[in-house]
């Protein structure tokens, strides 16, 4: 016994890329292994699908924006996955999202060919390509006058600076707190949208809530609508509240976001795909220029998960899986793959303005138009992990983590399809 | 020098807490802080609290007895941060500071338990199911009265197996059955035997006692470290030098504790004879998919028209190895099976036993009983026998180790 299992295909990462690229794999006909050492970045997200909010300027027809991003850089990967799978991956999330467990809840908005803005718990306008149902009524260009309601124990979300910025931006918006019960000290959004879960407790809400309202057609708040039913929530509190009803994204942990992951990993366990969730891979092994297996740390002792095909959706610098060492040597942890994007030695890899385009900032595992990781014949790349990027300052996480993993699913098609491939 | 201290911290669940960036995925999946304010979350207890602990001085929160150990939130971090296994070291250093309930002392002790009630397993049982009986140790004990609990069988596995000689095949598995199965259910253990020597295993039985799981996750590290190092002892001694010898166990949450919390929650890092075995250890359902992996498991399986919820428990989880046990049930014809997705039953061991802790026990369940009950099977299959007793507890429906589904459909 060699502590070894085989599968068609072996995914690391179990946020919205890894998840997508294993769902389609099975999908696909594959037997498919997702392996993860946790929960990936979706609890951590908004819930939202950003595709692309600013070029660098505010992007108002993500489509065409998106075109033209694809020709001026070649090397992001919009233009190497093409919009075309952009639109498919969007179509397909939709319809995924759909046919999930949570009746009535779907993903809503003016998609590739108008890009929505909605208000962020700070009272920015956040644009993004398609939201939660339960978020769509907070679109900037229906909204009249608007209330944002919060409550003093939900220390992360403060209506009245979140009004305070919408009213600066020209939305008629004020603050109404309201005082909940809620038995502990260190409450969230999420322990909130366990009681929105219980009818009886979104009555109480409501009427406490219905008094302190005037002459408003709309009310945000924190995004804390339930998890077992958010659509069927949503439709209750508009009906007692008399007015359209929406969420805004919270801090961590980001209840939209967790229903994400119950929808995606849902999908996945569907197509029949597995999740081996804790599993930190730490290394390959190598045969030339592919990888036979992928070595995990379990209890007690290493498992071996051989495949002719890797996925690594593993994330960027944010999730570990691209680390910047002591010694401003960059490096991708699991696999030792090659970066692009990483400035020469003695170059800045930072610059002082936070906010500006940080040096360092489109690294990521360099790959061919194939998503194939240089240097590895059968790994491809998806998600964060994918160099060329800026997600945080083009408002396009979603849209590269879905559109690539679909992509991914779609390139391992044609190559095991491939006489080439089928004789490896 | 300094580096390599540095790195064993580093590598040490104390070490792991500086990777915690407080982004709360192990509260979103905590089960015991979602249904109480007693626990006020791994996050807050584990990493943020940890920063407080200083060696030798009065520990500083009673609260983190409330965690149940389940270790859902080590499972879920993204940062591989040992969150549950620094809550079971602060729990130990509670109760060295406020002292352990005699309770505690006692159902932390499987093997003297049921080296009492075996034979005397008709009164025994009699008795845990008279209510004035049950209401009495609540109040003397603190072992709450509508606790779960299982019956004596009677007789012992280890009777059983020391009157039969498993056939010679070259592939030698040393079994570790656990206590559950020695004392209560010694049926399971006959089909892990039986299903084992199908496929061409030399089982052998060794004499052996606790893992020291109970007495671990109550914080008696210093009993449980004599109890699992004894365990690994007389395991070790089965395996007779011979390199490809695996022991394999059925008790997953004891498993678990040989391969990795012994070593991991009770420092016991440097044990060779403890390492030695903890590599050696495989689940039972781990062994049989790896086997079918490899082409080499039977699969000569007679229809199963019924069907069947699965539910893997926490500390099955916590092998970090998927659910072999939905791949095995797959492969029986006509078996339906449905995936609870639903992480804790509840129990957590002895958690829910406590009567302080039950009514959060069953708080926990109370989600995965009710997917239960919508899934329209007749049964359901779970790998842990606390959890099993807790299931049946729960919902009334009968519940199995997968290996009893596999050992029926073998015909054996």
């Amino acid at each position: 016994m060699n502590r070894e299992l085989h599968y068609d295909a072996v995914v690391i990462g179990a946020g919205v890329a890894g998840l997508v690229a294993a769902t389609r794999l099975a999908q696909g006909g594959a037997r498919v292994c997702v392996l993860a050492r946790g929960v990936g970045s979706t609890h951590l997200a908004p819930g939202t699908v950003d595709v692309l909010g600013y070029a660098p300027d505010a992007v108002r027809e993500p489509g065409p924006a998106l075109e033209q991003l694809a020709a001026s850089q070649p090397g992001h990967p919009y233009a190497l996955v093409g919009a075309g799978v952009v639109a498919d991956a969007l179509d397909w999330f939709v319809a995924t999202v759909q046919a999930g467990p949570l009746p009535g809840y779907g993903y809503v908005g003016g998609g590739l060919e108008l890009g929505g803005r909605y208000p962020s718990a700070l009272g920015a306008l956040r644009p993004s390509a398609l939201v939660p149902v339960t978020m769509a009524a907070g679109e900037a260009q229906q909204l009249g006058r608007l209330c944002i309601v919060g409550t003093p124990a939900l220390r992360d979300f403060h209506p009245s600076l979140c009004a305070a910025n919408l009213a600066a931006a020209g939305i008629d918006a004020r603050a109404v707190p309201v005082e909940l019960e809620l038995d502990r000290a260190d409450a969230n959004t999420l322990g909130v949208a366990r009681r929105f879960d219980d009818p009886g407790w979104r009555a109480r809400f409501c009427a406490r809530l219905a008094p302190l309202l005037g002459g408003e057609d709309h009310v945000g708040l924190p995004a804390m609508l339930g998890l077992r039913d958010p659509f069927g929530a949503l439709a209750d509190v508009e009906q007692r509240l008399g007015r359209r009803v929406f969420e805004i994204p919270t801090l961590p942990p980001s209840v939209p976001g967790m229903r994400l992951y119950e929808i995606l990993s849902s999908a996945l366990r569907a197509a029949g795909g597995r999740l081996v969730l804790g599993a930190e891979v730490v290394s390959g092994r190598w045969s030339g220029g592919r990888v036979e297996a992928v070595v995990t740390r379990a209890a007690g002792h290493d498992r071996v998960y051989a495949a002719p095909w890797f996925v690594l959706a593993s994330g960027g610098f944010a999730s570990g899986a691209i680390e910047l060492d002591s010694h401003w040597t960059a490096r991708e942890r699991i696999l030792g793959l090659p970066l692009r994007g990483v400035p020469p030695a003695g170059e800045p890899r930072f610059v002082p303005e936070y906010a500006s385009e940080q040096p360092l900032a489109r690294a990521g595992v360099a790959v061919g138009g194939d998503l194939r990781a240089e240097g590895a014949d059968n790994v491809l790349v998806c998600g964060a992990a994918l160099p060329g990027a800026a997600p945080w300052r083009e408002h396009s996480g979603e849209g590269i983590a879905l559109a690539s993993a679909f992509r991914v699913a779609q390139v391992v098609g044609e190559l095991a399809g491939s006489p080439a491939e089928a004789t490896a | 020098m300094t580096d390599l201290l540095e790195l064993a911290e580093h590598e040490s669940p104390r070490g792991s807490l500086d990777h915690c960036v407080k982004c709360t995925i192990c509260e979103t999946a905590c089960p015991v802080s979602n249904v109480t304010p007693l626990f006020p979350g791994p996050k807050y207890a584990g990493p943020q609290a940890e920063r407080y602990r200083v060696g030798g001085e009065p520990s500083v929160d009673a609260s983190v007895d409330y965690c149940s150990g389940c270790g859902i939130c080590t499972q879920v971090c993204p940062q591989g941060v040992k969150i549950a296994e620094l809550n079971a070291r602060a729990r130990d250093a509670l109760k060295r500071d406020r002292g352990v309930p005699v309770r505690d002392r006692i159902i932390t002790r499987p093997t003297a338990l049921g080296r009492l009630g075996t034979p005397a397993a008709g009164l025994a049982n009699f008795a845990l199911g008279l209510r004035p009986a049950r209401i009495a140790a609540e109040k003397l004990l603190g072992v709450h009265r509508d606790a779960p609990m299982p019956r004596f069988a009677g007789r012992r596995f280890s009777r059983w197996a020391r009157g039969r000689t498993s056939p010679a095949t070259g592939r030698r598995a040393v079994y570790f059955h656990g206590c559950g199965t020695e004392y209560y259910e010694p049926e399971t253990g006959e089909q892990v035997v039986a299903v084992l020597e199908h496929n061409g295993f030399e089982v052998v039985v060794p004499s052996q006692d606790c893992c020291g799981l109970p007495l671990q996750s109550s914080g008696l590290f210093d009993d449980a470290r004599r109890t699992v190092l004894r365990l690994a002892r007389a395991l070790d001694g089965a395996l007779g030098g011979d390199p490809d010898t695996v022991i394999v166990g059925n008790a997953t949450s004891c498993t678990l504790m040989l391969k990795r919390e012994a070593r991991e929650i009770l420092g016991l890092e440097d044990d060779p004879v403890l390492k030695r075995v903890s590599e050696r250890v495989y689940d039972i359902c781990e062994l049989l998919l790896e086997l079918h992996d490899r082409g080499e498991l039977r699969t000569d399986f007679q229809p199963v028209h019924e069907t069947v919820a699965y539910h893997a428990p926490c500390q099955q989880q916590g092998h970090f190895i998927g659910k072999p046990a939905l791949e095995l049930l797959a492969l029986v014809p006509g078996l339906e099976v449905r995936e609870l997705t639903a992480r804790c039953c509840g129990i957590a061991g002895t958690y829910g036993l406590k009567a302080e802790k039950y009514e959060i026990a069953m708080a926990v369940g109370r989600e995965l009983f009710g997917q239960i009950e919508g899934s329209g099977a007749g049964s359901v299959a779970c790998d842990s026998e606390t959890c099993r007793w807790q299931i049946t507890h729960g919902t009334g429906r009968p519940s199995a180790h997968p290996i009893e589904y596999l050992h029926r459909a073998y015909g054996l």
